[in-house]
């Protein structure tokens, strides 16, 4: 009955052949969700260009120091470290270096994913007044973050120059282990976006877990420090890999070894594949909640 | 000034009959309904906590109840109703920006949402940027903007100041550029919203000529006011919605005067 009720609206729909350039609309007709997400972020790949445009030049167009501020934070906090700890681990070769390479792999990942979570939860109200696909948003956030983390590699390798750690041929294969981590960090925020659009104190929550996952993650200190018997835990942290990736072949100069990229590849498509995937069957609901 | 008010004087046009024509946007049987627990409880803790002692209740908002309703291409269609009757749900179903939990929703042909006016404006950026940006949220591509961009600029007499950020902007200068860049492209519908002022007299009168002359080119406009005389005036035929349901459909005035006299 109420499928006959479609077809007679149907034939009374304005015909197809005066409006070819007409777009319709049928709220109806949804294809598989995960797919018709990514259609529609092609679509508005302008739109994503825009707003990673929008992000850097609002950010730098008024500061005095402008790109500087990308660079300052970890070098800040590169030279701190290694005022504090240079004693205690004086066995890791070019220490500020090993510091700083880490240090801006983990801002790329915690601001990115901050970034996205902020953008789509607390978005709400311009998502109620115009329709755009969510997951442009996110994907201008990780873009974003990805152009400043090719800016922070001049600072790195300003300081690898200083304390001659050898800038070698390998640092060809950069944009890799970048391109791992960006999948990696957008799966991780279209992830706990889906789950913040319910509960928005999960937002803190990450926070808290952030601060935790910097600290038990090899960045500031070397891995031999972490006790035998407590090292295959380190499985379970999946942001390792990832850095490890990027500290090869920029730090220790190395090119990865196929298990090296495999097993990167693999975190960041099961991390960026789950996300997605959570997020695209989640995201009508933001409209709902806000 | 409310542009709903505005736009009065204009279409004192006799009213066309439009029931022949196709059929544009189309809400078969639309439900939307919000489920809102019966305490409040936005934190995971407490959902977790509740969840274990199996306490979570919700309550059922029916935002829109079995609507069904269709608009014919070129139509001035109103929608009326107090506050929280569901207009704003009709709306933005129609600007797809959110689906109806039971039933279906049509829409036949591009929509400038006027909802959306102005929308991703960043204050740090130049006006030029603004127009990029805020064109490619209404899903115009670089090149449309492009080609456009001088059009837009022109209509929104803002050449002086395109190269200045936008928050050296008065804000009848942020409307008239946000409506330009919206009404650029003559849209196939429009939604347009009471609350939406546009600029100072004459430019309101700029844009009123331009939304009329996209309605003598065969734009359908859904019009939502509580301004009973624009409806009265404008549209062609209206819809009453009280507390998600549809009271009454029909021609413009019997539609109004019912709901004056209820």
């Amino acid at each position: 009955m109420f499928s006959m009720q479609i077809e007679s609206i149907e034939s009374h729909l304005a015909p197809k052949t005066t409006h070819k350039e007409s777009p319709v609309y049928d709220s109806s007709k949804r294809g598989i969700l995960v797919l018709e997400q990514l259609r529609e972020v092609l679509q508005y790949q302008d739109l994503i260009f825009q707003l990673v445009r929008r992000d850097i030049v609002a950010r730098y167009k008024r500061s005095v120091l402008g790109v500087a501020w990308t660079m300052l934070n970890p070098l800040a906090m590169m030279i701190v470290m290694t005022i504090v700890f240079s004693q205690l681990f004086h066995a890791v070769e070019g220490y500020p270096a090993y510091i700083l390479s880490g240090l801006i792999t983990w801002t790329f990942f915690n601001q990115t994913t901050s970034a996205i979570i902020h953008s789509l939860v607390w978005g709400g109200a311009f998502f109620q007044r115009i329709y755009v696909p969510l997951s442009a948003f996110a994907i201008s956030a990780m873009g974003t973050g990805i152009v400043n983390l090719f800016l922070s590699l001049i600072p790195l390798l300003g300081v690898m120059l200083i304390v001659r750690v050898p800038i070698r041929p390998s640092i060809i294969f950069v944009p890799i282990p970048i391109l791992f981590l960006a999948c990696f960090a957008l799966g991780v925020g279209l992830l706990i976006s889906s789950i913040a659009i319910f509960f928005p104190d999960v937002v803190e929550m990450y926070q808290v877990a952030l601060m935790i996952w910097f600290y038990i993650t090899p960045i500031i200190y070397p891995i031999k420090i972490i006790p035998e018997n407590l090292l295959p835990l380190l499985k379970f942290n999946f942001f390792l890999p990832l850095l490890n990736l990027f500290r090869m072949v920029i730090y220790e100069g190395k090119v990865p070894t196929l298990t090296d990229l495999l097993s990167a590849f693999l975190i960041a498509a099961v991390t960026l594949g789950i996300g997605w995937w959570v997020f695209a069957n989640k995201s009508d609901e933001i409209v709902y909640r806000t | 000034m409310k542009l709903s008010t505005a736009l009065e004087p204009l279409s004192a046009q006799p009213v066309q009959p439009s029931l022949d024509s196709p059929i544009v946007i189309s809400v078969e049987n639309v439900t939307v309904r919000y489920r809102v627990p019966k305490e409040q409880m936005r934190t995971f803790k407490e959902y977790a906590i509740r969840r274990i002692q199996g306490r979570v209740q919700h309550n059922e908002f029916l935002a829109l109840d079995s609507v069904s309703l269709s608009v014919h291409k070129g139509e001035v269609f109103g929608l009326i109703g107090p506050n929280g009757a569901g207009k704003t749900t009709l709306l933005r179903l129609v600007a797809r920006v959110m689906r109806p939990t039971e039933g279906r929703v049509v829409v036949v042909g591009n929509v400038a949402p006027l909802l959306a006016m102005g929308a991703g404006f960043h204050l740090e950026l130049t006006g030029r940027e603004n127009v990029y940006l805020n064109g490619a949220i209404l899903g115009y591509d670089r090149k449309t903007i492009g080609q456009n961009f001088d059009r837009i600029v022109d209509f929104a007499e803002l050449w002086d100041f395109i190269d200045s950020p936008l928050r050296t902007y008065s804000s009848g200068m942020v409307a008239r550029l946000g409506f330009a860049v919206a009404t650029d492209i003559m849209p196939e519908i429009l939604i347009v919203d009471e609350a939406l002022s546009v600029g100072d007299t004459a430019f309101q009168e700029k844009s009123l000529a331009r939304i009329r002359s996209f309605q003598e080119r065969g734009s359908t406009i859904l019009l939502v006011t509580h301004g009973m005389e624009t409806i009265r005036k404008m549209c062609n035929r209206a819809a009453w919605l009280d507390q998600g349901r549809l009271r009454l459909i029909g021609p413009a005035r019997e539609v109004v005067d019912e709901y004056l006299s209820a």
